[in-house]
């Protein structure tokens, strides 16, 4: 039915690559957007895993698409409250540099 | 359950607290007024008991334990409230309600906070009686940890000098202890019985005589260690001169006098008396150690300037000499370190109650700073002599008895080995006469060396009524010991028999 | 007997102590001396009439068939160490006893008297009353002790008393330093005491003087032949026993007390430092007699013990200045000679000649050193000070004190008809009947004694007026202080013809004292010259004493020095004991134990410093763990499934 010349690690490979940069940026970077960033990279990154594995290993099934549909609706509402979190942050402290925010409870 | 006379000896100090509980923080003679109340009835119902106790002994009644009675808590573990009096416990009673009694005096004006500071003090109270009328190693453990738990904040919020520190090497020493005791314990539990018929109580398991010789040996080190920390072993001493010197008056007395004694009390009652195998085995280990406590102690008093480092070793060595008697498994040195027990706990509370009204006047306790206070402060000075003379063993008061009682006893074995070691701890006698007459000549001989020290006052009523109940207590033993021995008559029997048996 | 008599002879002196001691403080100085002096009076009436009745009412009870019976008038029991190990409090009364209550209530009752002349204006007049009191109540209960437990605690009484009127004047720092010195050093000796007490009891198996002297051969065949270092231990129980009377009585080397603890108030040196405590020793080898005789050992070592000491003492009091301790030193070398005189004791001399001669000396002996010693309390009070450089001539300003002082320098030299001269011939006599070597030493410190005497006596009475009695008249005392010394000097002049051998001997059969001729013309010849030497020398303001001195500087030095005991002590204890081992000790303590317990709470404090990194609350950082955790996991896991 389809064509098989494009393997699986076609896929595997970007997310694997997409995950470590989501792990790198999110470890190192100092800036609460990046880090969301990062998180989001992270989370794409398995979204084209459950995809892909969906695809080449369970090819009659739909759940790991209704997953990662699932994923990214709940990912776009999480952002939106990081983002409304980070926005407040900035607004109490007056930056997003997550080195300076270290007094959440006072 | 409230029929038995001794529950209430935990039921008063929880009284006390409740009563303390309703006091307002800020007016001390509803304070004072609870404590006094219910400390004597404390005493009152000690000497009752005592009375009683010598009175259906006398009737015939030889059962180990009297008073006896039972309450299941725990099922499943077989876990009882169970309590009863033997002549040795009874005569620890008697001994830690005096000296509550004697404490509540001494700590009159106690500040800041006196309301919290006898709570604390009731709830110390609760641990030590209920550990004594205790004959379930379950309950007993329980009220012994309650015990050792007040004493971290009784040093480390009323204390002096460096009080935070000592507070913690002292709880975390003793909890140390009781860390190789909960093990010992647990282990003699599990050994207890044969399958399905576990036991906690004292009295079953010492009947049973189940536990295995090889285990005998592992347990009879942890408890005698997990005691003996609490009766100042050495090397486990040193939590005994720091800790004494921060903490208040009181709470010394408490403790030097009524809380080492339970080290005392558990070695025997526990490690000698469930485990006598491993007890005629292995007691030659720690002879050696106290033996080095009793004599090591009473050198390193001799150097010392603070006069509750000074007492504070000094209790080294005859806590030392305490656990020595009763490794000597024979009557007669048990007997000893029974009356070495009460002797040192009441000389102990009165050293460390008059330590804490001189301070309490000089702001000092260094010996070089002081001197000449017989002249100043003559009643202060005449009791602290008197202190020093029951702890040089002088007859008539109590350290005589108990020391002659433990030498005649130790030297009924014959090997080289318990000779030598009975004979140096006889020096110990010569080096505590040293290091109090140093203190003696020191503090309250010679010259008056601060002139400000002139226009101290001499003792209060409080003053000195605490130190008159500690004093005739001390001279009481000391004058007429005979009846003590008659108290404890029968309560070694099944302890040396059962040493003997297990001896063959 | 009635037993109220021998109980309040005890309860007298220590209800008049606890009276003193608690209600002083409100009484008024004569309240106090009057009561303390009528207890003592009243003990001293009733001890007499004890005594009296032992001695001379005939009673079956007391004597059969002319031997002195010994009986426990009563016995209580005190403290039940084992079925057999019984201490008991009880009235033990033989000869010995009897004869010791008579020569302790003497003394103490004219100390008492003479105190309140000559403490009249000290303050804790009452305490020193009170003080007093316990001591005689401390010594009564030693010498009518039933079992040796109970000597032990009463001498442990007696040598706390000692301690406490020693450092009567508490504030100065001399007499402070020397009371301990007095107790630690009789402490150490009653160690050696206990041991002997703990190893006799523990094969004999009882205290009881009567049990353990009555039948000493069953004593010695209860240790079944156990010996230790070649010595059996009967021998080392009845030496270490002697060690405690060593330390008590001050003999060599546990001498050093005895001359600082005339820092006390005169009366007291009288009492205590002459007269009862310090006889203790001889009391107790004379009590446990009859075991020592099974062990001639240890005889032998007690009759060496005494003469070395004898001899000591005697030559450190020829070069004393101060006068009371040139009495103290004669105390201790009297004290040996009785020490001598029991070692030699043996029941094939002369029916242990030894023994009654020795308890003959002690009596005569308390009562002339008594005598001095009150005398020489009258000297300083009259001249305040102690030293004889001092005084000077006094014989013109106080006959009274000149006169009685006199007496009991001749009963002490051994003059004929002192008392002194009756005792000493017969420890003499028994002396040369063991041995003629003891004889011949012990005669020469005899000839000694009446030397250093004199040259005291001369030196305080005759010599050269100390210029200083211009401003300042010394005269005779009160009353109160003359009566006990005229006393005391009758006592010394008649003492020697009582019929001691009559009363006290060693088994309670009479002892017939006959003089023996020969020894009794040398002790007289050889104490006569010594008195002509000391004369010459010190009679008239010469410069012979100074040629003498400046002749042989080294040895008067060390003479004086009392052959630097005091320093080899000082060196031991101090340097050794304080600041080797208690020192060592107490730096092990803190650095070696201590720290090692610190230890432990530091090496869990660093372990805890060192990995509470990771706990940083970044959550950046957790992830990277978390990371490098699970890929970690996956390279296990697919090892695994590989």
């Amino acid at each position: 039915m389809y064509s098989m010349d494009l393997g699986i690690l076609w896929y595997l490979v970007p997310s694997v690559l997409m995950f470590a940069c989501g792990v790198y940026g999110f470890v190192t970077r100092k800036n609460l957007i990046a880090i969301l960033v990062s998180l989001e990279l992270m989370l794409n990154a398995a979204d084209l895993n459950f995809v892909a594995f969906n695809r080449y290993l369970f090819p009659g099934q739909m759940e790991g698409m209704v997953f990662t549909l699932f994923a990214i609706a709940i990912a776009a509402a999480e952002t939106a409250i990081a983002i409304a979190i980070i926005i407040n942050v900035y607004r109490a402290v007056g930056n997003t540099d997550i080195n300076e925010i270290s007094k959440m409870k006072f | 359950m409230f029929g038995n006379i001794l529950i209430w000896f935990v039921i008063i100090p929880i009284i006390m607290m409740a009563g303390l509980g309703i006091c307002r923080n800020s007016s001390m003679n509803a304070i004072r007024t609870v404590m006094t109340v219910c400390s004597t009835a404390l005493l009152g119902l000690a000497v009752w008991l005592c009375v009683w106790f010598l009175d259906l002994r006398a009737a015939g009644d030889t059962a180990e334990m009297l008073f006896t009675g039972s309450w299941m808590w725990y099922e499943p573990l077989n876990i009882q409230l169970a309590i009863g009096v033997d002549g040795i416990s009874v005569l620890m009673i008697m001994l830690s309600a005096i000296i509550v009694f004697a404490g509540v005096f001494a700590s009159w004006k106690i500040n800041p906070l006196p309301k919290n500071f006898f709570l604390w003090f009731a709830l110390l109270s609760t641990g030590v009686f209920g550990f004594f009328i205790s004959i379930d190693i379950f309950t007993m453990f329980m009220f012994y940890e309650v015990a050792l738990i007040p004493m971290y904040l009784l040093i480390g919020v009323w204390g002096t000098g460096k009080k935070e520190y000592s507070a913690m090497k002292l709880t975390l020493m003793l909890m140390g202890g009781s860390a190789f005791l909960m093990l010992g314990l647990l282990g003699i539990y599990w050994h207890s019985g044969p399958e399905g018929q576990l036991t906690w109580n004292i009295l079953e398991i010492a009947h049973n005589g189940h536990i295995d010789p090889s285990w005998q040996r592992l347990l009879f080190c942890l408890t005698f260690v997990g005691f003996g920390v609490l009766g100042a072993m050495f090397p486990f001493h040193t939590w005994s001169p720091d800790g004494h010197a921060s903490a208040p008056t009181a709470v010394s007395m408490l403790h030097a006098g009524v809380l080492m004694k339970l080290g005392g009390y558990g070695c025997f009652r526990i490690a000698i008396y469930l485990l006598p195998q491993a007890a005629n085995e292995l007691a030659w280990i720690f002879i050696i150690l106290t033996g080095i406590s009793v004599v090591y102690g009473a050198f390193s008093a001799c150097v010392q300037t603070d006069l509750k480092y000074i007492n504070a070793y000094s209790s080294v060595s005859h806590c030392g000499m305490v656990l020595f008697a009763i490794l000597m498994l024979t009557q007669t040195a048990m007997t000893g370190a029974i009356l070495q027990m009460l002797s040192h706990g009441l000389m102990t509370a009165l050293f460390f109650a008059l330590i804490g009204m001189i301070y309490g006047r000089t702001h000092t306790r260094d010996i070089r700073q002081m001197g000449g206070l017989m002249k100043i402060m003559p009643y202060l000075g005449v009791c602290y002599m008197i202190a020093g003379f029951a702890s040089l063993g002088l007859p008539g008061l109590s350290g005589f008895v108990a020391e002659m009682t433990i030498f005649v006893g130790s030297f009924e074995h014959t090997d080289m080995f318990h000779r030598s070691f009975v004979i140096a701890g006889t020096c110990s006698i010569v080096i505590t006469a040293v290091y109090i007459l140093r203190v003696v000549g020191k503090l309250l001989l010679g010259p008056v060396q601060d002139e400000h020290h002139l226009q101290l006052t001499d003792a209060t009523w409080f003053e000195r009524f605490s130190t008159v109940t500690l004093i005739v207590a001390i001279a009481g033993i000391g004058c007429f010991p005979n009846w003590i021995n008659e108290t404890i008559q029968h309560s070694f029997v099944p302890i040396i028999n059962t040493l003997t048996q297990a001896a063959i | 007997m009635d037993i109220t008599l021998p109980i309040l002879i005890l309860a007298i002196p220590i209800s008049m102590f606890l009276i003193l001691g608690i209600g002083g403080v409100k009484m008024s100085r004569k309240m106090a001396g009057v009561l303390g002096i009528l207890g003592m009076g009243t003990t001293m009436a009733l001890a007499y009439t004890v005594a009296f009745t032992y001695f001379f009412s005939g009673d079956s009870a007391f004597i059969v068939d002319g031997i002195r019976q010994q009986l426990q008038v009563f016995d209580v029991t005190w403290l039940a160490f084992t079925e057999k190990l019984v201490v008991s409090i009880g009235f033990l009364l033989d000869p010995i006893s009897a004869m010791m209550l008579v020569v302790i209530t003497t003394i103490s009752f004219m100390v008492h008297l003479y105190s309140w002349g000559y403490m009249e204006h000290e303050p804790g007049f009452q305490r020193y009353y009170a003080f007093l009191s316990l001591f005689s109540f401390s010594m009564l209960g030693l010498v009518v002790a039933t079992n040796i437990f109970q000597m032990y605690i009463f001498w442990e009484l007696v040598g706390v008393s000692s301690y406490l009127l020693i450092g009567f004047f508490y504030k100065l720092p001399s007499a402070v330093s020397a009371s301990k010195k007095a107790f630690i050093v009789t402490r150490f000796a009653d160690l050696g005491f206990l041991i002997g007490i703990l190893v006799l009891s523990f094969y004999t198996n009882t205290f009881n003087f009567a049990a353990l002297t009555s039948d000493p051969a069953s004593a010695l065949a209860s240790t079944g032949g156990a010996t230790f270092m070649g010595a059996s231990v009967l021998t080392w129980a009845l030496v270490l026993i002697y060690v405690g009377g060593m330390g008590k009585s001050a003999m060599m080397p546990l001498h050093i007390w005895l001359p600082d603890a005339m820092e006390g108030p005169t009366p007291v040196s009288a009492l205590i430092h002459a007269a009862t405590m310090v006889v203790a020793g001889v009391y107790l080898v004379a009590r446990m007699f009859p075991l020592y005789l099974v062990e001639e050992s240890a005889l032998t070592f007690i009759t060496c013990v005494g003469a070395i000491t004898a001899f000591y003492a005697a030559v450190v009091a020829c070069c004393q200045i101060d006068i009371k301790r040139i009495l103290a030193f004669s105390t201790i070398s009297q004290i040996a000679f009785m020490m001598v005189a029991l070692g030699v004791a043996r029941p094939e001399l002369h029916d242990a000649m030894g023994y009654m001669s020795s308890m003959f000396h002690l009596f005569t002996h308390a009562m002339f050193k008594a005598l001095l010693f009150l005398g020489a309390g009258a000297l300083i009070h009259a001249v305040h000070s102690n030293n004889y450089t001092e005084m000077g001539g006094l014989r013109k300003y106080m006959p009274i004190t000149h006169w009685t002082f006199l007496i009991g320098c001749l009963a002490i030299a051994g003059i004929w008809p002192f008392a002194g001269f009756f005792s000493k011939d017969e420890m003499l006599a028994a002396m040369f009947a063991n041995n003629w070597i003891w004889g011949a030493w012990m005669t020469m410190v005899a000839g000694l004694t009446a030397f250093y005497m004199f040259r005291m006596y001369f030196m305080v009475f005759w010599w050269e007026e100390n210029p200083h009695y211009k401003e300042h008249k010394p005269h005779d005392a009160p009353w109160q202080m003359s009566l006990p010394l005229i006393v005391l000097a009758t006592v010394s002049c008649v003492a020697g013809f009582i019929p001691f051998g009559e009363l006290v001997t060693w088994n309670g059969a009479p002892y017939h004292i006959h003089i023996d001729p020969v020894v009794a013309t040398t002790s007289l010849v050889v104490a006569v010259c010594a008195i002509g030497l000391a004369a010459w020398l010190y009679m008239k303001k010469n410069s012979k004493p100074a040629a003498m001195k400046n002749a042989m500087p080294t040895l008067w030095k060390a003479a004086n020095r009392r052959f630097y005991w005091d320093e080899i002590y000082m060196f031991i204890t101090h340097k050794i004991i304080f600041n080797i081992i208690c020192k060592s000790i107490a730096w092990f303590d803190r650095h070696i134990i201590d720290a090692t317990m610190d230890g432990f709470a530091k090496v869990t404090q660093r372990t805890s410093v060192a990995i509470k990194g990771m706990q940083s609350g970044s959550i950046q950082a957790y992830v990277l763990w978390y990371f490098f955790g699970a890929v970690l996991l996956a390279l296990v896991t697919w090892i695994c499934l590989l």
